[in-house]
């Protein structure tokens, strides 16, 4: 995962994340080019989106492991139309599900990739896009990344 | 289940207009609930429960009561999205049986085809857990249910054809609706040949947007009784809730899996007996992905369902969405629940237009989707009755 890190980052827009005491872990790692995701320790779900109660049995006993960052496409659409003002000079995009080689199925964007090779079931893995945010008040403190996905090939 | 006292839809109103430049948002709330009541035969005063969703401006419910003027004892601001309406008359329905209320009005209005903002604040949706993990890849809502026709299309082998037979379908009940934003019959080859909008759906897949609303009145037995008006028993209720289940994303099922169930067995009937249904149509996969759903055939087998006219009225084997549907009639706020209900209701009352009303519909299906197919929905399914 580390070559991913150093992929150029494609044009699209990426925002400020709502950083709080469910996720703060999460965006801490995309600063780094990872994927730190909460695993119950009770039931031993892996849970996304990243929150502080496993929706499986209700433990709040979490723990947090890093992902490989690889996965498939489980479904995808090149969006030509109907997004909000700060996407439409960027489209048209592929906006896509990708399913973690861990197992959860992620929002995302596929990038640096040609549209018309995708097809569900192609393999990707993940590239981290500055947000610009940094991912607290301190001084110094690393920027948070976008999640997004390329094809491996 | 012990015998209770029975609900009756008494009074619906569709709102004539698509577009609504010069009125707001809670006139036409005013509007639709005059409509529905006049309907009915009651006035403001016979309200003693008031159910609206995220579409009501302000303090929702409470803006709205206060601004109708309404004297109330019962409340309800459940927002499940395009399916609350039909939550409503479930949740009528259970105040009812409980004794609590006699009269309920369930109003909705909004005014996007004129530029008004969408429902619920956008702080509201900004501040929501999901949101970072949602919000910053470009999804709209034609993205997400793309997504899902394209997941159906790979599993099941459905076809852009297939979705475009429910398109046909709908416009050819419009061409009736003198009402209908989109008033002309297309073929399929005209939804395939239309603009690519989100692969792999078309333009003319999506629902309209309009202005506009409608409203409710579901009264109690001992009401019912006393009103002139035909009045619809209702049936059978279901809702449920679906939503990502922590990553095990499933984007062919919506949550009418379990609601439609649950109203087919109070009702103790099956989709064999329904003689028309309303079936939420935000996107034609929307329509088709229900249909499974709800058992009118098995879970992948909708695009074969769909073929040669079945969903047209008055002769196919499940007439759906009479009036035009959100396909081509009316999505007023871009929420398409309240016109089931009210469609649906001019079915067993025989007031449909002549040239699609379902002969001798004796029982019909409404049924809602909302939210968003590809992350979290919520399902709601009437089963409606006809009784003189």
């Amino acid at each position: 995962m580390s070559d991913t890190t150093t992929t150029a980052a494609s044009q699209l827009p990426t925002g400020e994340p709502n950083i709080s005491h469910d996720n703060r872990r999460y965006w801490e790692a995309t600063a780094e080019g990872r994927i730190e995701l909460p695993r119950c320790t009770a039931c031993d779900l892996v849970i996304w989106y990243p929150r502080s109660i496993c929706p499986d049995c209700q433990s709040m006993d979490l723990s947090w492991e890093t992902m490989s960052g690889n996965g498939t496409v489980y479904s995808y659409t090149i969006t030509r139309a109907g997004v909000g003002r700060k996407w439409r000079e960027h489209l048209p995009l592929v906006v896509a599900y990708v399913q973690l080689d861990e197992g959860p199925i992620v929002l995302t964007n596929i990038v640096d990739t040609d549209p018309s090779i995708i097809e569900i079931g192609m393999a990707v893995t993940a590239v981290f896009h500055d947000t610009g945010h940094p991912i607290s008040d301190e001084d110094g403190a690393p920027n948070s990344a976008i999640l997004r996905f390329t094809s491996v090939s | 289940m012990t015998q209770r006292s029975r609900a009756f839809i008494a009074g619906a109103y569709e709102h004539p207009l698509r577009t609504i430049p010069d009125k707001t948002v809670p006139q036409i709330h005013a509007e639709v609930a005059i409509g529905a009541l006049a309907d009915a035969g009651l006035t403001m005063a016979d309200v003693d429960a008031y159910y609206s969703a995220g579409d009501a401006p302000g303090f929702g419910a409470l803006s709205m009561i206060d601004y109708l003027g309404l004297d109330v004892s019962h409340v309800d601001d459940t927002e499940t999205g395009g399916s609350s309406y039909l939550v409503h008359v479930r949740h009528a329905a259970e105040a009812i049986a409980a004794g609590n209320i006699d009269v309920a009005l369930i109003t909705l209005a909004g005014n996007p085809r004129s530029g008004g903002a969408g429902p619920g604040g956008s702080a509201r949706f900004s501040s929501a857990p999901e949101a970072s993990f949602e919000n910053f890849f470009g999804m709209g809502v034609i993205g997400g249910y793309a997504m899902a026709a394209q997941r159906h299309m790979h599993e099941f082998g459905t076809t852009g054809a297939d979705l475009a037979e429910i398109k046909v379908a709908a416009s050819t009940h419009a061409q009736h609706n003198p009402n209908a934003l989109l008033q002309d019959v297309v073929t399929v080859e005209q939804v395939l040949e239309s603009r690519m909008i989100s692969d792999p759906l078309h333009l003319l897949d999506a629902c309209v947007i309009t202005d506009g609303g409608g409203a409710l009145v579901v009264v109690s037995e001992a009401v019912a009784n006393d009103l002139e008006r035909h009045t619809i028993p209702v049936l059978g209720t279901g809702e449920a809730i679906k939503g990502t289940n922590a990553g095990r994303v499933d984007l062919t099922h919506t949550a009418a899996v379990v609601s439609g169930p649950a109203a087919f067995a109070e009702a103790g009937v099956t989709p064999a007996d329904i003689d028309y249904a309303s079936i939420y149509d935000s996107f034609t996969i929307t329509v088709l992905v229900t249909l499974e759903d709800l058992g009118f055939c098995e879970k992948g087998k909708g695009g074969e369902f769909v073929r040669d006219g079945a969903l047209q009225a008055p002769f196919g084997k499940l007439p759906f969405n009479t009036d035009g549907g959100g396909l081509c009639n009316n999505h007023p706020a871009n929420r398409g629940g309240m016109t089931k209900v009210i469609e649906a209701v001019r079915q067993l009352r025989g007031e449909a237009h002549p040239a699609v009303q379902v002969p001798d519909c004796k029982l019909a299906l409404a049924h809602g989707t909302g939210g968003s197919m590809a992350t979290r929905v919520g399902s709601s399914t009437l089963i409606l009755g006809r009784e003189v």
